[in-house]
């Protein structure tokens, strides 16, 4: 019996194991939600904004490491995920998003909300595909979800003409794919494992560096072994945070513009970098001319575009993280044993970084009268005891939560890291709920960020995801304000927002409880309040507006150049404090 | 450097835009560009000359290895190769009388053909290697081009061992 293309649709993703969509509807993709409206095994979050669905797939993905999927309409329904497509391309994040698209006889004739969905979308997705025939289109699917979550993992679009959706084809799901020209490197080549090996043993100041990459190919386990085995400490990308333990002894924790000092430093001294899924981004190396000066690298990725890109590579080995580690252990293995004598080696090194970090540790100072963002983040994760998931937005909160949320599993640190994207992590904690009700999912937001796409709180009522959102409330756009004092002498040009809207009652108007938090003896009890409620909630935390986040390596700069504090001559504009008195009356509805 | 680029791809619509794609999102220019489908119809060979940083056109090939449909990359710059281009030449014949034998003696050199001929124009064909295209399209421009089409560069490797033995290795390195 012939079906439908909607109803091909919603049994291919069926086959896809697809347990829920995120999307809104629109003309033309009415016929896929009528058929998805009619049965039970696919669920779909009805989100405010498109550009929700994208960041809830996302945050799926992330959580789960299956794909993500989203389903929106035509133009305006497309454009509106562009930023999370482009979000997902930058992280690797598999997701698939369908777009409806005119009908087949109507494109390019500038047809109501009609746009060049494959056009616009090309660059900032692994594949697209426009169906035209709807005998191609559970092929088509099959593949995109290949695509998508094989090799390095990337987001898909799968663009669906109305007619497409309404034709009818024979429905035969296919088990295999056939792409001549897609063949991902799994497994990594033995000379080059084997000369790796080499260098791992002979290296006296070595370091592994992970990101994201070994999340996407669960790793964790292998990296662990891996670390343990040769004695070598591991510093991780805000992309690869939770691929290992940040409280193990071997953690160095998080490099890069906002990384420890010590992990910077034990970068810049290494004699060797082992990198693990990572691609050398400029917010890690700093200045390029010098970075690691003295160190040979080993870079394993799956995708040779991410190898010598930045960095030159002296053993490249293309494979996946876990295959590659695997192999590189069990060679390692044969060849030493001795773990003890390892351990000797590499004393002085662990010792040398151990001092960096005794030197200029992580630190704030916390008075009793003004709330300091990093100390909400320390209750948060003593509070938590790390069992939940937290998902940020993209500012200072954020650096703050990679540095002092030291997460231990992966998959529990969803954050935009490549594109940066403010107001992804308000709808990222929802789809990372909806992938894990049970769990505690945090949401480490500010208002600056929040209020990108706030409009999900009614997302997060109806479908009743208890999400803990935690607003680092400092009127400003911190991160912002915080290059503006140290580059720009202290003009806050459009970075002061006001602490507007009054939040607690925001969420009031959607059903959600919120709770205030002015003064630091009030955190502990509204953290504690806030995470035994069982809905949703949201926590105003009025914090420091002008704490900055250290360490910093300042743009340009290079990796051991980090400012560690605030400099002397720091709000140089601000004559007579008026910025901090406006900042501190609020400028705005809510009492301070 | 100058880099000739052979892309081997599905022969499907939304590839070339693609692979054009790679180029133009890092500010660089395609020189020539050629399309058509191999012996397989489903699958087309692109050629494409360019001019770039080594490192970036390295990047460039490897993200061309990345593209789904793209099956084959290979820089033919670093390997023994044939290139050749076709080009049509409208000529201007009736400001002299002598630039009619005149044509046809240049023509003659370059074992280049008269295609279509008019009372005041002769279309020139030629075709060879960048050079020799050059060269000729030189010698014509005292008589007066009043129109130049070029296709692009096609290019293809040489077998190893086998030619070496027909012909002296530098012959075509021009
Ligand atoms: C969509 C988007 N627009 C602009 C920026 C540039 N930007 C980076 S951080 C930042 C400020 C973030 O402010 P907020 O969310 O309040 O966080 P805070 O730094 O105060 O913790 C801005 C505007 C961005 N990253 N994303």
């Amino acid at each position: 019996m012939k079906k439908t293309g909607a109803e091909i649709f919603v049994e291919s993703l069926k086959q896809e194991g697809v347990k829920v969509i995120f999307g809104i509807p629109g003309g033309v993709v009415l016929k896929i939600f009528d058929v998805l409206h009619q049965q039970k095994d696919i669920e779909v979050i009805l989100t405010r904004h498109e550009q929700g669905a994208a960041h809830m797939a996302e945050g799926y993905a992330k959580a789960t490491g299956k794909a993500g999927v989203a389903l929106v309409t035509s133009g305006p329904g497309m454009t509106n995920i562009v930023t999370g497509l482009a979000d997902a391309f930058m992280d690797s994040v598999p997701l698939v998003a369908f777009t409806g698209q005119v009908s087949t006889n109507l494109i390019g004739n500038d047809a109501f909300q009609e746009a060049d969905n494959v056009g616009i979308s090309r660059p900032c997705t692994k594949h697209n595909v426009l169906v035209k025939d709807v005998n191609d289109l559970a092929r088509t699917i099959k593949e995109a979800f290949y695509i998508a979550t094989t090799g390095r993992p990337g987001p898909v679009l799968v663009d669906i003409p109305k007619d497409v959706s309404i034709n009818k084809a024979d429905f035969k799901y296919p088990d295999k794919v056939n792409l001549r020209g897609y063949n991902p490197t799994y497994e990594g080549n033995k000379h080059q494992i084997k000369q790796a090996a080499e260098e791992i043993m002979k290296a006296r100041k070595p370091v592994i560096y992970v990101g994201g990459g070994a999340l996407f190919s669960d790793a964790a386990d292998e990296i662990l072994e891996f670390a343990e085995l040769t004695q070598v400490p591991v510093t991780m990308t805000l992309m690869g945070l939770g691929s290992f333990p940040g409280t193990h002894p071997l953690s160095m924790g998080m490099l890069g513009m906002h990384g420890g000092y010590w992990s910077n430093m034990a970068m810049h001294h290494a004699d060797l970098l082992i990198a693990v899924g990572a691609r050398f981004d400029d917010r890690v190396t700093g200045k390029l001319s010098d970075f690691s000066p003295e160190a040979r690298v080993i870079h394993i990725d799956i995708d040779p575009t991410s190898i010598k890109k930045n960095v030159h590579a002296h053993i490249p080995i293309v494979g996946d993280v876990r295959t590659v580690l695997r192999q590189l252990t069990v060679l390692l293995r044969s060849l030493d044993g001795n773990v003890n004598e390892r351990r000797q080696q590499l004393r002085p090194w662990l010792h040398q970084i151990e001092e960096w970090k005794r030197v200029h540790p992580l630190r704030y100072h916390q008075d009793d009268k003004v709330i300091k963002p990093q100390y909400v983040i320390e209750k948060l994760f003593e509070i938590t005891k790390n069992e939940g998931i937290v998902a940020t937005d993209v500012g200072q909160h954020q650096m703050w939560a990679a540095q002092y949320f030291k997460g231990s599993r992966p998959r529990t640190f969803i954050t935009s890291g490549g594109l940066g994207t403010m107001g992804f992590g308000f709808p990222a904690a929802l789809g990372a709920q909806k992938a894990y009700p049970d769990k505690l999912v945090l949401c480490i937001t500010s208002e600056g960020s929040f209020q990108m796409n706030l409009q999900e709180l009614a997302t997060a009522a109806v479908y009743k995801l208890p999400v803990k959102i935690v607003l680092l409330n400092n009127g400003f756009h911190g991160m912002v304000r915080q290059w503006q004092d140290l580059f720009y002498e202290g003009r806050y040009a459009s970075s002061y927002l006001g602490k507007v809207p009054d939040f607690i009652k925001l969420a009031d108007a959607y059903g959600i409880p919120g709770f205030r938090a002015l003064k630091p003896a009030e955190v502990e009890p509204v953290i504690r309040e806030s995470v035994k409620h069982k809905g949703p909630v949201l926590m105003d935390f009025h914090v420091d507006p002008f704490e900055n986040c250290y360490p910093m390596i300042p743009a340009g700069g290079a990796q051991h150049e980090m400012v560690l504090e605030d400099p002397p001559e720091l709000r140089k504009a601000d004559k007579g404090g008026a910025a901090k008195k406006k900042a501190d009356e609020g400028e705005g509805i809510l009492p301070a | 450097m100058e880099h000739i680029i052979s892309v081997l791809v599905e022969n499907k619509f939304g590839v070339l835009a693609r692979v054009a794609g790679l180029f133009s999102a890092r500010g660089y220019n395609i020189e020539s560009l050629s399309v058509a489908p191999t012996l397989d119809p489903t699958a087309s060979m692109i050629t494409i000359v360019t001019e770039g940083d080594d490192r970036i056109v390295e990047q460039i090939i490897k993200q061309l290895n990345k593209v789904v449909e793209v099956m084959k990359v290979i820089d033919l710059t670093e390997a023994a190769h044939l290139d050749r281009e076709t080009a049509l030449i409208k000529i201007n014949t009736n400001t002299k009388l002598e630039h009619r034998d005149e044509a046809i003696r240049i023509c003659d050199i370059f074992r280049a053909k008269i295609v279509d001929s008019s009372p005041t124009t002769y279309t020139i064909e030629v075709t060879g290697d960048v050079g020799k295209v050059e060269a000729l399209i030189n010698l014509l421009k005292p008589l007066g081009i009043k129109e130049l089409i070029r296709t692009g560069r096609i290019a293809i490797g040489r077998e190893a061992g086998k030619t070496a033995a027909r012909r002296e290795p530098q012959a075509d390195k021009a």
